[in-house]
């Protein structure tokens, strides 16, 4: 059961690659900008999503089946939701406008997230007592569902700043804007280093000692750029780090970081080599029939949406369930207060929406730095800010 | 201060800025392209007065901006608190001054210095919520009330300049035909529009009631606050713990001795790969190691029967058996048991046999319950040994003396005395584990030690939160409120009918797409001009005109 669920996601996400070529097709059809009027291209784009959505969710089934819970309950399968979501959301936005733009750009940040995800242990594993209950499924989906739809307003507002932000002189607008690209192909250089390496079995173990004084063991594998604390490695073939971290630094971890950035780097540089431009400007002419206030209010109607799913799903049933198992319905744990953090901070938003007129441009910007915050949220406070939400 | 009165004759509160039954512009703004709409430009206090101090004050938490900045303020201070952890998730044994800098260095330091580690019920962090309660409450009031007004006393028959001003408008040159507006006002209708009509013309209406969503769950965020602001009051919130040992029956704290419980057994269960049921985690066992499947007390539950008189036994009445799990609390009343902790395998009883040092011949043995000993055990045949002392959890101070750090048995010692035939006064032994000294010279008799039994230790958390429900309610308004808002939208098109054309215009507090669908499904196949969006033609969409509400 087990393999037959991850032939399902395998096929999810050949299904959402191609559909994202499709999508590309119907976007450079001139008939296919006007909100309404799909053309074929569009069509069997959203088609091929829809299939592929099937197949995802026929491996959630799967894996659900074979696990005996619902696969929500570490960072490969939350994180895999949360790629699903998105989908979900996109389906969902796209019949409300029908703007096959959305998914050039939802479908790549979707098998992204996939892949991301597919970095982490996958087995299954047993669910701790703590995570034994119905509200496991309950209070992770609809959080995620709710974070979804509000990524699809990022995805509504990095279209809206492509088309948008002048190229033809630097800015700050084009500075921060090649800084979301920078960090897109960083999470692409992450991915693909973690599986090289990883494909080639690379492990080099240390010997060091940690802040506490005492001797421990710590496998690399990625090759060491940075090792820890007065490490030793055990392997003499290995890479041996160019410099020690102190004993309060995870050594291991920054040098995942380092080799991410540094391999974005790299890549960031080669596109920019072989084009000749800034990234966001490589893609703008993709975007060039798309209607600036459409997305507006894509991105805007996301929020709305996303933002109830999100407080009931994030806030409320995690409060009833933490007040279950935890004894308190609030601890102010890390990832509580990140949910909070992102609850309070598209609540800015709205307001300033609706009261302030923050349309366009400045509601754009606003949809970015929300995910990044929930991004932040994923990311981040899971795997470097230890909490009882940890999950590696 | 005076009302202002429109040349319609409707009468309007001092400071309305559109009069409320007919649009007319009261207020300055008469050179703009476009009304702003906002709150209908009714009278809103917060506007129309500013002199007093009140006012000033009153102003100061209506703002929106104050809002947003204090909601920006929350955000950041809340996020700073995750940076290390706080002090309650610090391992309890820890002196917090010490810990943050031994583990985060400099960075600890100053972040303990600064108070971060207590962040969350910082007085600082607590005004900020405060003053966030406090602005949701008057800026809801500075709006709720106007707007309401404004929109109950709204006319069908809009002034030719309100109609122009709107983002959506369209004129219909009349030319001899007469367009039967019948057609229309049906499939405005089929779209769940409500519709009023005065002398030919109209108004189509739907969703007003969303306006009021932000202003419900504003309501249900106070209640929130309100609840969470209860917690304090006494009575309201228990919060302790329980610590249970296998067989052991106590009185539950914070119940003023209504209620007993007794931990029957404690279980640990791990997931096992031999096991069938858990197969499918194998190599998740293998990678993690040992992983934890349940953890439960087997209890009972026992009431008190009447009046307790100090110093008489309590009479008790069994109410129920329970098995406590993570996830699976047992509650009474408003009394709730989580499983928290445990300990495994604490001692319980040490058994030891008095002995004759050089024959080792044994006469009798006995049992010491660490947790309840007795202060004498005979042997029977003129053997018999006193307990004159006992340390649950020894240690030698700094002169020393023996004395225990506290009174669970994790490391017990003794002082025995020995009565025996040959020796009736008694000698005395010092016993502990691994240890036997003699302190008042050389013993004939020894206490050789004979065993140990264990029980496991449970520790159950009590909880009593009567503010809960007032939270639920609060938690509950506040959805029903922001689905209310966001899922709805207040949208209005007026149709005026002059004598050789016709005036279309809409407004909606968001989602023009929609509004604008709507308006040309109505006007399909009529020789109506469909309306134009007047801001999306200017092309200054990105200039951010403030034009919702």
């Amino acid at each position: 059961m087990a393999e037959v669920s991850s032939n399902f996601l395998y096929a999810a996400f050949l299904l959402y690659l191609v559909a994202t070529f499709l999508f590309g097709g119907a976007i450079k059809d001139k008939r296919g900008a006007e909100e309404k009027k799909q053309n074929k291209w569009a069509k069997l784009g959203i088609f091929t999503t829809i299939l592929g959505f099937a197949a995802q969710i026929g491996y959630f089934i799967t894996r659900w089946i074979a696990a005996g819970h619902a696969p929500v309950s570490n960072l490969f399968e939350f994180t895999t939701f949360f790629g699903m979501m998105l989908v979900g959301a996109f389906i969902l936005i796209y019949f409300l406008y029908k703007t096959p733009a959305l998914g050039l750009f939802a479908l790549p940040i979707a098998l992204l997230i996939i892949a991301y995800a597919s970095m982490f242990p996958t087995e299954i594993a047993p669910l701790i007592p703590a995570l034994q209950s119905d509200w496991l499924h309950i209070h992770v989906t609809t959080a995620a569902a709710g974070q979804s739809i509000l990524a699809i307003s990022f995805i509504a507002a990095i279209i809206y700043l492509v088309k948008f932000v002048d190229q033809t002189q630097s800015s700050k607008r084009t500075f921060w804007l090649e800084f979301i690209m920078f960090t897109l192909v960083s999470a692409i250089a992450f991915v693909i280093i973690t599986s090289t390496f990883s494909a080639m079995d690379y492990k080099a173990n240390f010997d060091w000692v940690d802040k506490h004084g005492a001797e421990v063991k710590q496998e690399f594998n990625l090759p060491a750029l940075v090792g820890p604390n007065e490490g030793k490695l055990i392997e003499p073939d290995r890479f041996e780090p160019m410099a020690s971290m102190p004993p309060l630094i995870n050594a291991k971890k920054l040098n995942t970081v380092i080799w991410s950035i540094g391999m974005g780097l790299v890549l960031y540089g080669l596109i920019r080599l072989i084009a000749r431009k800034r990234v966001a400007a490589l893609i703008k002419p993709i975007v060039k029939n798309v209607n600036l206030n459409l997305l507006d209010e894509i991105s805007y109607r996301s929020v709305l949406i996303g933002f109830p799913i999100f407080t009931l799903g994030a806030l409320i049933f995690a409060m009833i369930w933490a007040q279950v198992a935890w004894t308190r319905f609030w601890g102010w744990d890390p990832k509580e207060v990140w949910a909070l953090v992102t609850w309070l901070f598209y609540a800015a938003f709205l307001h300033l929406r609706m009261s302030k007129g923050w349309q366009g441009e400045k509601s754009a910007w606003l949809a970015v730095i929300g995910f990044a915050i929930m991004i932040f949220n994923l990311i981040f406070v899971n795997l470097v800010i230890a909490g009882l939400h940890s999950y590696a | 201060m005076k009302e202002v009165k429109c040349d319609c004759g409707h009468v309007n509160p001092f400071g309305t800025k559109i009069c409320e039954k007919c649009g007319m512009l009261l207020g300055n703004d008469k050179e703009n392209k476009l009304i702003d709409m906002r709150y209908e430009g009714s009278a809103r206090r917060s506007q129309t007065y500013q002199k007093t101090f009140i006012d000033k004050i009153w102003n100061f938490f209506s703002s929106v901006k104050v809002g947003v900045t204090l909601i920006v303020l929350a955000l950041v201070a809340s996020a700073i608190g995750t940076i290390l952890p706080q002090e309650m998730y610090i391992p309890s044994t820890a002196t917090p001054a010490e810990h943050y800098e031994l583990e985060y260095g400099w960075v600890g330091k100053l972040y303990y210095e600064l108070g971060f580690h207590n962040l969350y019920s910082s007085w600082w962090y607590l005004i900020i919520i405060g003053m966030l309660g406090i602005s949701l409450l008057i800026a809801s009031i500075d709006r709720f009330f106007p707007l309401y007004r404004s929109l109950k006393n709204q006319g069908v028959t809009r002034q030719d300049g309100f109609m122009k001003r709107q983002r959506i408008y369209g004129v219909t040159k009349l030319e001899d035909q007469d367009i039967n507006l019948e057609e229309v006002k049906s499939r405005l209708k089929r779209q769940r529009y409500h519709i009023r009509e005065e002398n030919g013309h109209l108004l189509a209406e739907k969703g007003r009631f969303s306006r009021w969503g932000p202003y419900v769950n504003h309501i249900g965020l106070i209640i929130f606050l309100i609840g969470a602001l209860l917690r304090s009051v006494p009575g309201m919130y228990i919060d302790k713990v329980l610590w249970l040992r296998e067989g052991e029956r106590k009185e539950i704290p914070g119940t003023n001795g209504e209620y007993y419980l007794q931990n029957n057994e404690f279980t640990l269960d791990v997931y096992d790969k031999g096991n069938e049921e858990d197969e499918q985690y194998s190599a998740a066992i293998d990678k993690t190691g040992t992983i934890v499947k349940t953890y439960q007390s087997d209890v009972t539950l026992y009431q008190r029967k009447g009046e307790t008189i100090p110093g008489e036994k309590v009479d008790l009445e069994k109410l129920k058996d329970f098995k406590i799990k993570v996830n699976e609390p047992l509650k009474q009343d408003h009394y709730a048991l989580y499983q928290v902790d445990y300990k495994l395998d604490e001692l319980s009883t040490m058994a030891f046999n008095l002995m004759n040092k050089k024959t080792e011949e044994k006469f009798g043995s006995l049992k010491v319950d660490l947790n309840d000993p007795q202060k004498k055990y005979d042997l029977g045949k003129g053997y018999s040994v006193d307990l004159i002392s006992y340390f649950p959890d020894f240690e030698f101070d700094e002169k020393g003396e023996p004395r225990t750090i506290s009174k669970i048995p994790n490391n017990p010692a003794f002082i025995f005395k020995m009565h025996t035939p040959d020796k009736p006064e008694g000698e005395v032994s010092f016993v502990a584990i691994k240890k036997n000294v003699e302190p008042l010279g050389e013993n004939t008799y020894k206490m050789a030690f004979n065993g140990v039994e264990t029980q496991d230790v449970t520790a159950l958390t009590v909880r009593k939160d009567l503010t809960l429900w007032i939270l639920f309610s609060g938690g509950i308004i506040f959805m029903v409120g922001v689905v209310q808002g966001s899922y709805w939208n207040h949208r209005r098109i007026w149709i005026k009918r002059k004598d050789d054309e016709i005036l279309i215009a809409g407004h909606t507090n968001k989602n023009w797409h929609g509004i604008k669908r709507d308006i040309k499904q109505a006007l399909e196949s009529t020789s109506l001009c469909e309306p134009t969006d007047q801001l999306e033609e200017e092309k200054s969409s990105t200039k951010g005109e403030a034009l919702n509400g």
